[in-house]
């Protein structure tokens, strides 16, 4: 039930361009996209780029911005339906809280809505990468519960694979802009740069590693966290156990003797059970180291083929 | 008519050289001090847009017009944004949306404040009296604003995207008049758009119009695909010198050379341990990958229990 949306040429490009122009570095730069709604497709046919958080613009409506935007489109006519908005990311990390939150008041409001993750470094190695996701509905339950907790994330078996939901992206281009790419092609004097084919792959790799690296340790953290927070809780059955235990001595020491038992008290009182360490963040990283190892195989198995095309040159020659 | 009047003349290639002397000079001057150099640099995204516009324009419009964001310097001017005005026009009389078109450009500083108003732009094919009000309009916005024509609706079965500046001509004193003298286009694109711009080419090849992104290897099998074709076509050019069916051509015959010549000479044995080493470093790579992939699996079944 996964369909694929349509996007259109315009988009893409105004995406690389937005990237390219405003979002150097490590620079994450956002957009809204625009489109309609067709018989349950969903179908991105404008964007608009969001200003950068700048230090000296305190005052800056965010609000304000988009909705003059979106007046200033609906005048010439774009679709100024909200359908999704768009992120770059840096290496693939883009599984953040701030992600879902953003992402899950789209959802909220316009059930097909996506997040389009454009990774611009990967494009510029040979092929645009150019992503969509969506919450699953399991996550949409909880977000909209604001219920983070372990019972609630385990009686919806929630694995962080089921957090985000890829959909895959088609192309559509109308008539007119297939004439333009075909002008475009015969004047465009720029020469192609193969840059896919090129071999030297270490720097790419060794940036993904060590993010992996980053997001592992944080993950061992959270492990660390949440055993710490087991034991406690065994430990303090363990006490409540033997708390029972001795009262209950106490008491029939007391019948025997004919004393009135003591009063029951309120153990839970007592014995307050420890906080639970939030799941959410540890789903998240999960969630994000699983996307930098799907990343990583990708790249690798690529490198791979190139390493093959390679040797089969060099037997050739040698 | 007064001296400040325009008179609407449109720009025709005939009228440089076959009418008067005096136009033919002033045309000559323009040449020496244009202000732009003779390029425009435009991005691919400026034409997806006005093509888009086009497309969506009003019941009754023929065409649509809209403002050129971009950088200039010195040398040649760089169209990098653009967005559509309102406008209405008629026989007699043009309108256009100047509160909208400044509104619009405010919105878009504040994302790209490094982009200024360069022109503006109209599909169609001429150039018609209106544009030269149009054009006298964004004068005040810009110095020696350009202002560029996209056929969209294909007059002579392409796509013709033409680039004028204005020039003032005429007798002094009496009516002066406003040329439209034409620019050289180049289409300029960043790395990442060019890529872009390959992908969505492939849009042109199937009936539906669509295309969807392929995965990492299949991108590398058909790149070589692509060079396999390319060392095809090379071949079949040798064979045909070979057998004679075709001059041979030393330039050509160079860079043939030097093709061969690229492929590092290594000796086997140094290029299969670098090859080996390559290879297990990759391996390594997805196994460690696969290990933790399996690893916070196992850390979420655990915690579920």
């Amino acid at each position: 039930e996964n369909l694929p949306f349509f996007i259109t040429c315009l988009v893409v490009l105004k995406i690389i361009k937005h990237y390219q122009e405003e979002g150097q570095g490590s620079e994450v730069v956002q957009g809204v996209l625009l489109g309609l709604v067709v018989e349950d497709r969903l179908e991105i046919t404008n964007c608009f780029p969001f200003p950068q958080h700048t230090e000296d613009d305190v005052d800056f409506d965010e609000v304000q911005y988009q909705m003059e935007m979106m007046r200033s489109l609906r005048h010439v006519n774009i679709d100024h339906l909200h359908v999704g908005w768009y992120q770059s990311t840096y290496y693939g990390s883009f599984v953040s809280r701030a992600l879902l939150d953003s992402q899950f008041s789209y959802q909220h409001a316009i059930e097909e809505s996506v997040v389009l993750i454009y990774d611009p470094i990967k494009t510029a190695q040979g092929s645009l990468c150019l992503k969509a996701y969506r919450l699953t509905p399991k996550l949409m339950e909880i977000c909209k519960e604001k219920d983070f907790s372990p019972e609630a994330l385990k009686k919806a078996c929630i694995g962080y694979e089921h957090m985000l939901e890829e959909v895959p992206i088609v192309i559509k281009n109308s008539h007119l802009i297939n004439v333009l790419l075909l002008d475009l092609q015969e004047k465009s004097t720029v020469a192609d740069k193969p840059e896919l084919l090129n071999l030297s792959s270490s720097n790419h790799l060794e940036k993904s590693l060590q993010l992996l690296m980053d997001r592992v340790d944080g993950m061992s953290q959270e492990i660390v966290k949440y055993n710490t927070y087991c034991r406690n809780l065994t430990k303090q059955q363990q006490q409540k156990q033997q708390y029972l235990q001795r009262r209950q001595q106490e008491n029939t020491q007391r019948q025997s003797r004919g004393e009135p038992p003591l009063p029951e008290e309120d153990i839970n009182k007592m014995f307050k059970p420890p906080q639970a360490p939030p799941r959410m963040d540890t789903l998240l990283i999960a969630g994000q180291v699983n996307n930098y190892c799907q990343n990583i195989k990708a790249f690798t198995s690529q490198n791979l083929g190139k390493l093959f095309m390679a040797e089969a040159l060099q037997g050739h020659s040698s | 008519p007064s001296s400040g009047a325009t008179a609407r003349i449109p720009w025709r290639p005939a009228l440089s050289f076959s009418s008067s002397p005096f136009v033919t000079i002033l045309h000559f001057l323009y040449k020496i001090m244009a202000v732009h150099g003779p390029f425009v640099k435009i991005h691919p995204v400026v034409l997806a847009s006005i093509v888009d516009s086009y497309e969506r324009r009003n019941e009754g419009a023929s065409r649509v017009i809209g403002t050129l964001l971009g950088t200039a310097d010195k040398h040649s001017v760089e169209v990098t944004n653009c967005f559509s005005v309102p406008h209405n026009e008629s026989e007699d009389e043009v309108a256009v949306d100047m509160e909208f078109a400044k509104n619009m450009y405010e919105l878009h500083k504040k994302v790209s404040p490094s982009e200024v108003i360069i022109g503006w732009y109209a599909t169609g094919y001429d150039i018609t009296e209106h544009s030269v009000l149009i054009h006298e309009y964004y004068s005040r916005e810009a110095p020696n604003p350009i202002h560029m024509t996209v056929d969209t609706a294909l007059q002579s079965n392409k796509m013709n995207i033409r680039a004028y500046v204005s020039s003032q001509m005429g007798v002094p004193g009496k009516t002066v008049g406003v040329m439209f003298t034409p620019l050289t286009i180049k289409y300029i694109y960043y790395d990442t758009e060019r890529i872009g711009v390959d992908l969505l080419q492939r849009t042109r090849a199937s009936p539906s119009r669509t295309n969807g992104l392929t995965t990492d290897l299949a991108q590398v099998a058909s790149a070589a695909g692509h060079v396999q074709e390319m060392l095809s076509t090379m071949l079949s050019y040798i064979e045909d010198v070979l057998s004679g069916k075709v001059m041979a051509d030393n330039s050509v015959g160079r860079y043939l050379m030097d093709l061969v010549n690229k492929v590092p000479k290594i000796t086997a044995e140094d290029f299969e341990s670098m090859l080996n080493s390559n290879i297990n470093d990759l391996l390594m790579v997805t196994y460690l990958a696969n290990l933790t992939q399996a690893q916070i699996a196992l850390n979420e079944k655990l915690v579920v229990l």
